[in-house]
């Protein structure tokens, strides 16, 4: 390990150094009564599905860490390039991070070819980093855009394997909403049937998972442009605030005060002059 | 979703499948089920692709980890390409089969994935090749692969005979996915068969319910 003050440039990739640490750690901590904070996954519903103008990508807003809820409005849909967005279930960080990774390689390669990206390369850069992690990598993805040869929809799974298909459900929720995409996906179907079969599926997801919920985000990635509705639909279920927890200073009433002055000696004094014109 | 891979002897999407290879009279003919499945009992596609096309008169069909043999068919259909383009001409369909057998036998630890390979070359006509998890490389006038092909391989021995004509190749190798999809819980899906001859390639798709049927069914 480098020392503080030394600047040590980060090798480039994924830092798996930390591992050994965190399982010496893990049995530290388990022989006495505390417990390592578990990564926060995705427990999630995400899906897709290709219709007649375009790509029609959903998610939930759930993102849990353990039996907690901890983040109430998670974006899953993530940027991959103006044409192509990309859905993630899984670990959050894995999934933010390898999209991440994924779009600045494609901004690249953009400026330098002056082309937009086709879909079929980002699948297989993704398949590429994800089989060299041999899973260690908990990704799952659906990958959703519009080229030059069409509309198209991809699954990613962990261990690297794709397949290109019509419509698409991942995530603990995955199997809910597959029910209803397979009950009433028909190929080519109307825009506005589209985002609302999607709405269905991540809404059966919600309903019948518990690693799902809160509010549901659609994607519609078109030859046009992009249409990227956060919260197309909100939970009926939010809570109400019933007032402001603000508390101003004075709230609490002090009761005693004790000053305890810190005695401090002057060992040594140097002056260094700091050349500021 | 991750319940389901905690079982499996085989991490991530498997085709636990049927897949077989048969040379007629002229051509050859490789076939396989469309199941990819996770841990042995929720199907994760019914349509996946497992005839891959490594060059212009050799495909190649996958069975074992999805993720593995995608990899290894895409580094090969690489190396195929390349050795394709050095020779200046199209390559053997041993040179094919030599190249996956290469990848499996020297990454024998990672990887978990077996292939046939089959095609028509100019040296040697129609051929089938299969190369086995640890990447032992046989040469065989047909064969049959995956989970599913232990419940054909009688029917295969008993009817398989040298020099068919296509028609009579087609109707084998349509039975015996039929018999094996019937019988494995893995395999199943649509019947894919592609017929390679000298002249090309030609794709057929038999849909579930278009299979023939057996005595119980």
């Amino acid at each position: 390990m480098a020392l503080s003050n030394v600047l040590q440039i980060p090798t480039s990739g994924f830092n798996f150094e930390n591992v050994a640490r965190n399982v010496a750690l893990e049995s530290l901590l388990e022989g006495g009564h505390t417990k390592t904070p578990k990564p926060m996954k995705t427990g999630t519903t995400i899906a897709g599905l290709v219709c007649k103008e375009g790509v029609v990508l959903g998610a939930d807003t759930r993102a849990t860490s353990g039996e907690v809820v901890a983040d109430k409005m998670c974006a899953k849909i993530h940027y991959i390039s103006p044409n192509i967005y990309c859905c993630g279930a899984g670990t959050a960080a894995d999934t933010e991070k390898t999209t991440d990774l994924l779009s600045s390689n494609l901004t690249i390669f953009s400026m330098n070819s002056g082309r937009n990206p086709r879909v079929v390369m980002a699948v297989n850069i993704l398949q590429d980093m994800l089989f060299r992690y041999q899973g260690q990598i908990g990704a799952s993805l659906i990958l959703g855009g519009v080229d030059c040869n069409g509309n198209h929809l991809y699954t990613v799974g962990p261990y690297g394997s794709i397949d290109n298909v019509p419509y698409l459900a991942m995530g603990s929720g995955d199997l809910a909403a597959l029910g209803i995409l397979e009950d009433r996906f028909k190929p080519n179907m109307e825009m506005e049937e589209a985002k609302e079969l999607v709405r269905d599926a991540i809404h059966s997801g919600i309903m019948s998972d518990l690693g799902s919920g809160n509010n549901i985000d659609i994607c519609v990635i078109t030859k046009q442009g992009v249409d990227y509705i956060r919260a197309y639909q909100e939970s009926e279920y939010k809570d109400k605030r019933q007032k402001r927890y603000r508390y101003g200073p004075g709230t609490t009433s002090i009761l005693t005060e004790k000053i305890v002055p810190l005695d401090l000696e002057v060992v040594q004094e140097t002056v260094q002059r700091m050349d500021t014109a | 979703m991750e319940r389901h891979l905690m079982d499996s002897k085989i991490k991530g999407v498997s085709t636990g499948t049927t897949i077989l290879a048969v040379t007629f009279n002229g051509g050859v003919i490789i076939g396989s089920d469309s199941r990819a499945s996770i841990g042995g009992y929720y199907v994760s596609s019914k349509t996946i692709n497992k005839l891959i096309q490594v060059h212009d008169r050799i495909f190649c069909c996958i069975a074992g980890s999805l993720a593995d043999a995608q990899a290894v068919t895409k580094a090969a259909k690489f190396q195929i390409s390349f050795h394709s383009i050095q020779m200046e001409s199209p390559p053997l369909v041993k040179a094919a089969a030599s190249v996956l057998k290469e990848l499996c036998y020297n990454n024998k630890e990672e990887l978990q994935a077996g292939f046939i390979t089959a095609g028509w070359d100019r040296k040697k006509g129609p051929q089938v090749y299969t190369v086995a998890l640890g990447g032992m490389l046989l040469s065989q006038p047909f064969t049959i692969g995956g989970s599913g092909s232990t419940y054909i391989y009688g029917y295969a021995d008993a009817k398989y005979k040298p020099d068919m004509s296509k028609e009579e190749c087609l109707q084998f190798a349509t039975n015996a996915l039929a018999l094996a999809m019937g019988r494995d819980n893995v395999s199943g899906g649509v019947a894919h068969l592609v017929v390679i001859t000298e002249e090309g390639v030609e794709h057929v798709v038999i849909p579930g319910d278009k299979l023939p049927k057996f005595h119980d069914e």
